[in-house]
């Protein structure tokens, strides 16, 4: 089964590169807050009408 | 004010989410011609035959279906979370247009019977090169947004996103590894039972990233954004990300049970498939508990109910999967057509929903509407999808189950009790009913394309600016 040769390293260093990923993650703060950021993106706004001032409308129709 | 004027690339999002539906439909036409090819031989004509077709069916619903709805999403996700423009300037439109070159070669050479002959792994190198150079971009593009986010916080759907690009840049460069002889063929660099466990090894974790992963990052975005309610648990959704990507890798054993792959290496792809039910479940849940207390929205949200549904046929599917990984299930349910409605299951009625609904909600904020065209048609689309789904699924599992009953069955003597040629003749009427399922979702793909063409008709595609969140950092 050489393919394990090549499969089990591979599961390996994946692995340990994404032990590092969730090290440098908790570390970082991106878990310190586990509640807020699912109600944040409901006021991400992505509705075109507030944010647009009449002026900025006219030279953005040419896509 | 100090507010940036830059504005959100959304001309890449357009053009991904319109290509979807025009892609589902070339797929589904192509499911709903290879179906037709198995109740009615005679309609194998020429070249265009089931075994030509079928590749560009799985190639066409995948990677142009899929691919583009995932495209579309993950653009729109990362900038909205992020809050800010999509980095990589050409590198954008490259993941677009490279992309549909990938599709329409794969159009012309797998009927022209130019294949790798590796299942869903069949463009050959020189295309296979092509994938590598857009994936490349594609992952340059997401991740360079995500350096430059004005947000300290992540969201969890980039997470799953990240992980899914990431993933199958990996599974893609492994298994095309290929000697090429000449410009349309190529030889594997690996072979025999090492060919069909890196085969498999690539094969079911292109399920696990691409069709699950990617996916499930547009459920967590999508499904709270159309709620207008946050996910359930966003702590569990960061416990299903880690769960999930620390165990998927080796599940791909399951798909060689019974072969001249070694005994052990089966029994390990087993118990990681029966692992993978935990994290799988849980996101399940997650997603359809947002809807906790508000019920009463998907009765008449149409695209809600898709939404929804999907998360449905995903812990069905998710289910299934790990039961027929097990040895002794496996050796009555593979090979037969319980398998082809088990992928369905998670195709039509995970990914093909969850992406059908999320374009939905993309449609009208892309064309400048406050709603799609029609929402009755919406509704008619999901009934549509839904009834289709359902009797393939029916369907398949039935002519599954006996055809597995029939191949295994010995009479007192010892021989076969039945001929193979006595199960494919009681496979008909079931082959004919799972037709008519792909005629019903292709069907309602079509009311999407009217629909959406309907949406974009006098809509004014305007430049929505960034909105760069004042006291989000935390």
């Amino acid at each position: 089964m050489e393919s394990i040769y090549l499969l089990i390293p591979v599961s390996v260093v994946l692995v340990f590169l994404i032990a590092l990923v969730f090290w440098w993650s908790v570390r970082s703060g991106q878990f310190d807050d586990l509640e807020g950021p699912g109600f944040r993106i409901l006021m991400d706004d992505d509705q075109l009408t507030p944010e647009i001032k009449p002026q900025e409308k006219t030279n953005s129709e040419k896509v | 004010m100090s507010v940036t004027k830059t504005t959100y690339n959304d001309k890449v999002v357009r053009q991904f989410a319109v290509m979807t539906v025009i892609w589902g439909i070339v797929g589904m036409l192509v499911g709903v011609i290879i179906a037709a090819q198995l109740v009615w031989p005679e309609l194998n004509l020429g070249f265009l035959h089931f075994g030509r077709l079928r590749p560009l069916h799985t190639n066409a619903v995948i990677f142009a279906f899929g691919g583009c709805a995932l495209f579309a999403t993950s653009y729109w996700c990362v900038q909205r979370t992020c809050h800010t423009r999509l980095w990589g300037g050409p590198l954008v439109p490259f993941t677009f247009w490279g992309w549909q070159i990938v599709i329409l070669l794969a159009a012309i050479t797998l009927p022209l019977g130019i294949t790798q002959s590796k299942e869903y792994a069949e463009l050959e190198w020189p295309i296979d090169i092509l994938i590598t150079l857009v994936w490349v971009s594609y992952a340059l593009v997401f991740f360079g947004t995500i350096a430059k986010r004005t947000v300290s916080h992540i969201y969890v759907a980039n997470w799953f996103f990240g992980a899914f690009i990431i993933a199958v840049a990996l599974l893609h460069l492994v298994n095309s590894a290929a000697v090429p002889v000449s410009l349309t063929k190529s030889y594997s660099v690996y072979s025999g039972v090492q060919d069909a466990m890196i085969q498999w090894w690539y094969g079911h974790n292109a399920v696990g990233f691409f069709l699950t992963a990617g996916f499930l990052g547009m459920m967590y975005y999508f499904v709270p954004k159309q709620a207008g309610r946050p996910v359930y648990s966003y702590r569990l959704s960061v416990v299903h990300f880690w769960a999930l990507i620390f165990t998927y890798m080796w599940a791909g054993p399951h798909h060689l049970h019974y072969t001249a792959l070694p005994d052990w290496t089966q029994s390990v792809g087993m118990v990681f498939s029966l692992i993978l039910l935990a994290p799988s479940w849980g996101g399940m849940i997650n997603g359809i508990m947002t809807l906790s207390g508000a019920w009463h929205k998907l009765r008449d949200d149409p695209i809600l109910k898709f939404l929804i549904t999907s998360l449905s046929f995903y812990g069905m599917s998710t289910f299934e999967g790990p039961m027929m990984a097990i040895k002794t299930v496996n050796a009555l349910s593979h090979y037969t057509d319980w398998t082809v409605g088990h992928v369905h299951s998670g195709a039509l009625g995970w990914v093909a929903m969850v992406s059908i609904g999320s374009i939905y909600y993309l449609l009208p904020k892309l064309f400048g509407k406050t709603e799609m065209y029609s929402t009755k048609l919406v509704t008619t689309h999901f009934w549509i999808a839904t009834i289709g789904t359902v009797l393939y699924i029916a369907s398949m599992w039935i002519a599954g189950v006996m055809q597995g009953l029939m191949w295994r069955a010995v009479n007192a003597d010892g021989t076969l009790a039945y001929s193979f040629v006595e199960s494919v003749k009681g496979s008909y009427p079931f082959w004919a009913i799972r037709w008519l399922g792909g005629v019903l979702f292709l069907s309602g793909m079509l009311i999407m394309a009217y629909n959406m063409f309907k949406t974009m008709a006098g809509g004014k595609t305007q430049d929505v600016t960034v909105n760069v969140p004042v006291a989000h950092h935390a």
